[in-house]
């Protein structure tokens, strides 16, 4: 333990100052009418903190001997997290507020969530790896459940935590597997302890209980089952900020484990990840068919768009590993686009989630259905937006590794998938005459909304230069 | 056989039955005493291990707080076991196939299992030799230098747990009264009461 350790966890430790520091505030000053003031200060801290880790940082650093790791994969998805969490607070703060929803907690637990998140994907070694998880996943169980009064809420925090619990009871068990054959917990040296031909039984196990208690946490197929619910129960914001940042957390968190622990087989998970890769994007694609609700069926969403992200992963190449990260920063910025239209939903100011409330909004407001119409089109993958190029890199990843299969299975899935997103975009054009839909924007989400569907039409000229970052993120983590 | 190996087959025996006895046994509040004979037992086989230190934690924080915290909910929860009984058993074919399969492949992982060649190695290299260090010098050690960052983070997790629980159930109710200490100290009892000398048949 010295000083280094202490400036490699820098962003972290300033971050549960802050949260600390915000509690008693909070706490001292007034309560819920602190809140709002707490908000854009913890989304403020959030992006100084994202550019101090995406510029500062350089190189790669180990602290607390291996526990945690400074590298530029962990600083392009910690820059990734920042900066969507601040993106789905700085939004969220007016919606809460007009709907009584806001209390100071809120933005504490938040950065206390982010704080785990940052962990988990800096994590060395299967207990930080843990502790990073648990972190993440309670506060997000508390968001869920903050709407006392909402049966639906209520709902939606109790089953998360219980299936959360489940699937943490799996990863430790795969864990405690897993050192019954390294004899440590170190990434570095369970890798030591691995040769390159077949592994034993016992070790197989362990590596698919954690990889199956991972997959949990990113909604992966079929561990998906808590998903539509906690969608539609939690409050939008927070729904918002769990389509986002958790899932690169934990999708950077399997990339981490399975390179920096079991980098020398990846055979051994990559089919694993390839079957569940299969399993999300059929099952994303068809079973969003039948949503109503549009929180219901972003989740279905995010579920294909994670077998997207793990085809990636399952290519078991550095390119692959480009790949992900590269969907993974476009998936949350759609995703934080479309959030801001949703969060502005209502109709005589109470928030309605009907996609058939959106007949005919072309007519009202033509600005935004244009938006919505370009964002539709990029998560469905339509060749002119950027979201095209996040699914071309990662079935083009899957084809240089061999797996042609993969990618005619995602290219198949991701045709299906667009009927529902393009069915938005037909309600919104060509649909009935029915009650109007108010959209109500507060300036932020208003923003947030064009800037994202600009982002989405102007980024195809170089993606904003996030695929250099990647590679160079995707080479430190395969060696 | 030496007295400690005795020992420890009459330990392990008994935390075994202890432990299935919690989850047998139909009143709650014996589970919870059976529950106590279990950390008791377990205590004694650290104690045979030599981490005495570990032994007396479990009494004092296991004994001493949790099980009596855990009595004190189960005696004021009024929950009706008979009823949870009722459902349990109406699960219990299913719960019994994915108990045997989940068997199955414990049985089948462990059956398989070797162990890595350089993996007693790394086992031994994480904590001080203990012929140097006392158990309770090597606990601290491992806790409060070498996984600092990891102790810290539990920290933060309660943290987590503390805010969580207070944000879901802490109310705030305008129509109860409470007390107010300060209000009732600084009262003065010359205005606060009134003498009046009421003449017998006259009334106010």
């Amino acid at each position: 333990m010295t000083p280094s350790d202490f400036n490699t966890v820098l962003p972290e430790f300033l971050l549960a100052v802050f949260a600390m520091g915000a509690l008693l505030f909070g706490v001292y000053a007034g309560k819920d009418k602190t809140a709002p003031m707490l908000v854009w200060a913890t989304s403020g801290l959030f992006v100084a903190l994202a550019l101090f880790i995406g510029f500062g940082g350089s190189g790669e650093r180990a602290a607390f001997g291996g526990l945690f790791i400074d590298d530029p994969f962990a600083r392009f998805a910690k820059v990734t997290i920042l900066l969507s969490a601040a993106a789905v607070m700085m939004m969220s703060q007016d919606y809460m507020s007009r709907r009584d929803l806001l209390r100071f907690e809120f933005p504490i637990l938040v950065t206390l969530g982010v704080i785990g998140m940052m962990f988990m994907v800096s994590a060395g070694d299967l207990m930080s790896l843990y502790m990073g998880l648990e972190l993440q996943s309670l506060s997000l169980y508390v968001v869920a459940a903050m709407r006392r009064d909402s049966q639906k809420s209520s709902e939606a925090g109790l089953k998360y935590f219980v299936l959360g619990a489940l699937s943490s009871g799996l990863f430790l068990y795969g864990a405690s597997l897993t050192y019954g054959f390294a004899g440590t917990t170190q990434f570095a040296g369970i890798l030591s302890t691995l040769g390159t031909d077949a592994v034993p039984l016992g070790l197989t196990f362990g590596l698919v209980f954690m990889l199956a208690a991972l997959a949990f946490k990113v909604s992966a197929a079929p561990f998906h089952m808590w998903t539509p619910d906690v969608y539609e129960g939690s409050p939008t914001p927070v729904t918002a900020f769990f389509a986002t940042a958790p899932k690169v957390a934990a999708m950077a968190l399997i990339a981490r484990l399975t390179w920096d622990a079991f980098g020398t087989i990846p055979g051994e998970w990559g089919q694993v990840l390839a079957a569940l890769a299969v399993v999300s994007m059929f099952l994303g694609a068809l079973a969003a068919i039948g949503q109503r609700d549009i929180k219901r069926l972003m989740a279905y969403s995010s579920i294909a768009h994670m077998g997207y992200a793990l085809v990636g992963l399952a290519s078991g190449t550095a390119m692959g590993v480009q790949a992900m990260l590269i969907y993974m920063a476009i998936y949350v910025t759609m995703n934080v686009g479309t959030f801001a239209f949703i969060l502005s939903m209502e109709r005589d100011g109470r928030p309605v989630t009907d996609i058939a409330s959106l007949n005919m909004f072309s007519k009202k407001e033509p600005l935004k259905a244009l938006a919505l119409l370009v964002l539709m089109f990029s998560l469905a993958g339509v060749p002119p937006m950027v979201g095209f190029f996040g699914k071309f890199y990662v079935l083009q990843a899957a084809v240089d590794a061999g797996m042609t299969w993969l990618a005619v299975a995602g290219a198949v899935a991701s045709v299906i998938g667009a009927f529902y997103y393009l069915r938005i975009v037909f309600y919104m054009y060509f649909g009935k005459e029915g009650e109007p839909l108010d959209s109500n924007m507060a300036p932020v989400q208003w923003v947030m909304m064009v800037a994202v569907a600009a982002a989405m039409v102007l980024g195809v000229v170089n993606l904003f230069g996030i695929e250099p970052a990647a590679a160079v993120a995707a080479e430190a983590l395969v060696r | 056989m030496t007295v400690a190996d005795y020992a420890f087959y009459a330990f392990a025996i008994v935390t075994v039955a202890a432990g299935l006895l919690v989850t047998i046994s139909r009143n709650p509040v014996h589970s919870v005493l059976w529950l106590i004979l279990a950390f008791l037992s377990s205590a004694g086989l650290f104690v045979l291990l030599g981490a005495e230190f570990v032994a007396m934690l479990l009494i004092i924080v296991y004994v001493g707080a949790v099980a009596v915290l855990f009595l004190f909910v189960v005696m004021m929860l009024d929950i009706d076991f008979a009823e949870l009984k009722g459902e349990f058993v109406k699960y219990m074919p299913l719960g019994l196939l994915i108990g045997v399969v989940l068997l199955m492949q414990l049985v089948l992982g462990i059956g398989a299992w070797v162990q890595a060649d350089g993996a007693m190695g790394l086992r031994q290299a994480v904590a001080p030799a203990l012929d140097q260090v006392e158990n309770t010098r090597a606990i601290g050690l491992l806790i409060y230098d070498k996984y600092l960052l990891l102790f810290q983070l539990s920290g933060l997790i309660l943290l987590v747990a503390m805010i969580g629980a207070i944000l879901l159930t802490l109310r705030h109710r305008k129509d109860v009264k409470r007390q107010n200490v300060l209000q009732q100290m600084w009262r003065d009892p010359a205005k606060a009461m009134e003498l009046k000398n009421v003449k017998p048949g006259q009334g106010l």
